[in-house]
């Protein structure tokens, strides 16, 4: 049974959790209205809204922006898959050690190097539009592929060095430990480096993932018809804006749980090493 | 007399121009428990992590069972399956459970079936008293606690020599307790160990023998009667009278 003391401190808590919602809806009421109203009377707003919020025109063209995002998500998952994979890959070479693996080494730090400064733009007119004009055998021509196969290239690199940060984090007392058990250097890596390496990098590569998932638009500027692809034709077939804000807010859409996700998991690593 | 189970012969390591361990030689025989003392830097934990082959030698050898396992021919992972080792800050892997943590080296290296090394893992957390904490983690566990499943680890594959290096030296004084109790059952139980310590008290109560480390030499040794009650070398004379002034022993 609480003291009577201990019920009017709750009370005056709540009392006072009570104003403060009441002065935060008061001061929201206030200033939406106040940025409505300057809004709606500049001089300007009609045109803006006509070509940039039109509802009837992001109405007629959504089914077709719909669908090119379709094509950016199942883009966004092939790739997210092989980035993750060819990191991880690209990371552990480069850690690894001895004299046999030197070239392979060297390779993989020319390759992070090379393709981490590349601007994306340059690599997808390569890949899209140089790798078909060689006019080799086994080159696929699919602009989906070529432009797939560039973020590939490009995001592995990126992600690899987080990953190679990753397994550096993980501190060499627990190489120590699993080696004194006798496992091998390949056993400590992958039973012992890489699970506490990729917890580690998770938030960040969360991140890269929300950066990968509106880089797969960039696909449209070989002429796949993705989500900003469509919003273009549409944009010229009504001769207004609103296709490209529709795509995008579609885009920001999609990021958001990814962010969220993110924070949720950084705010939980953070929690645990804090415990420690 | 039989081959000692560990022979460490004139090992040198130096780190730049520090040189940590200065020619030592040490035999540990079967059954035996040996504690090296020396005050901090004096390269008692160089010289099992020597042993351990986590460093490699400048000079001298390592000898266990009479096989040379610093000869840089000799597969060092197969050379460590003699030894277990545990280090003074536990050094669990945080991303498995105890259980896990127990029978990996069983399950990985000696390919024991998983249930074997379970059931094994069981029984052996239930000699440390901790198989109730089986399905935890390392992080919900104390100092002490974390220790005794470090010790488990380093016995699921039983070793022929089990080295200790300062296992107590990061715990909290009302921890240290428990997990010198449960050496002291192993030394009882005829495991060799080479343990490393900054507890003289415990030294002298349950070692064969006590080696004085000083500058990365081996000064003296003997019972630990003798080195830790009447010693002739004024270097360890310096040293117990610090400790002694410390109220360590």
């Amino acid at each position: 049974m609480t003291s009577e003391l201990q019920r009017e401190r709750l009370a005056y808590k709540r009392s006072r959790s009570r104003r403060s919602t009441l002065v935060a809806l008061l001061s929201t009421a206030v200033f939406a209205a106040a940025v409505g109203v300057t809004v709606a009377r500049a001089p300007g707003w009609p045109r803006v809204r006509q070509s940039f919020f039109n509802v009837e025109i992001a109405w007629r063209s959504l089914p077709a922006i719909l669908e090119g995002l379709w094509l950016n998500l199942r883009v966004l998952a092939v790739c997210g898959v092989l980035i993750v994979v060819f990191a991880l890959v690209v990371a552990v070479l480069r850690t690894l050690r001895g004299p046999v693996w030197f070239p392979l080494r060297v390779l993989a730090t020319v390759y992070v190097d090379l393709f981490r400064g590349m601007p994306l733009i340059i690599l997808l007119y390569l890949v899209g539009f140089g790798l078909p004009a060689l006019r080799l055998t086994g080159v696929p021509n699919d602009f989906v592929v070529l432009g797939g196969a560039a973020l590939v290239l490009a995001y592995t690199a990126f992600v690899a060095e987080v990953f190679r940060a990753g397994i550096e984090s993980v501190h060499p007392s627990q190489v120590a430990a699993a080696r004194s058990l006798g496992l091998g250097r390949r056993e400590t890596m992958r039973l012992v480096v890489l699970p506490q390496a990729v917890r580690r990098v998770m938030p960040a590569l969360l991140n890269d993932f929300v950066s990968l998932q509106k880089d797969c638009g960039l696909i449209s500027v070989l002429g796949a018809v993705d989500a900003v692809r469509a919003a273009q034709i549409e944009q010229a077939r009504a001769f207004n804006f609103t296709p490209y804000v529709v795509a995008g807010l579609l885009f920001v859409l999609l990021a958001v749980p990814t962010a969220r996700f993110a924070d949720a998991l950084g705010r939980r690593v953070e929690r645990r090493q804090g415990g420690r | 007399m039989t081959e000692p189970v560990l022979s460490v012969r004139g090992v040198v390591k130096r780190y730049g121009d520090h040189t940590v361990l200065d020619g030592i030689s040490l035999d540990v025989r079967e059954h035996e428990v040996v504690t090296v003392i020396g005050s901090s830097g004096s390269g008692k934990s160089t010289l099992l992590r020597c042993v351990n082959l986590l460093e490699e030698l400048d000079d001298g050898q390592v000898l266990l069972d009479g096989v040379d396992v610093s000869d840089p021919r000799v597969d060092a992972d197969v050379a460590r399956r003699g030894m277990g080792i545990v280090f003074q800050a536990f050094n669990l892997f945080p991303h498995m459970t105890v259980l896990d943590n127990v029978t990996l080296a069983p399950r990985v290296v000696h390919r024991v079936p998983r249930e074997e090394a379970e059931r094994n893992a069981l029984d052996l957390l239930d000699r440390v008293g901790l198989a109730d904490r089986a399905g935890g983690y390392p992080e919900q566990l104390s100092g002490g606690q974390q220790q005794r499943v470090a010790i488990a680890r380093a016995l699921a594959y039983s070793p022929r020599l089990l080295l200790l290096d300062e296992i107590t030296s990061a715990l909290d004084p009302e921890l240290v307790g428990e997990v010198l109790a449960l050496v002291r059952e192993l030394a009882e139980a005829g495991r060799t160990i080479l343990m490393a310590t900054h507890e003289m008290g415990f030294a002298r109560q349950v070692a064969d023998r006590v080696v004085f480390l000083d500058g990365g030499r081996l000064v003296e040794s003997g019972p630990p009667e003798q080195v830790l009650g009447e010693p002739v070398h004024p270097r360890t004379r310096q040293f117990l009278r610090r400790i002694i002034d410390a109220g360590r022993l």
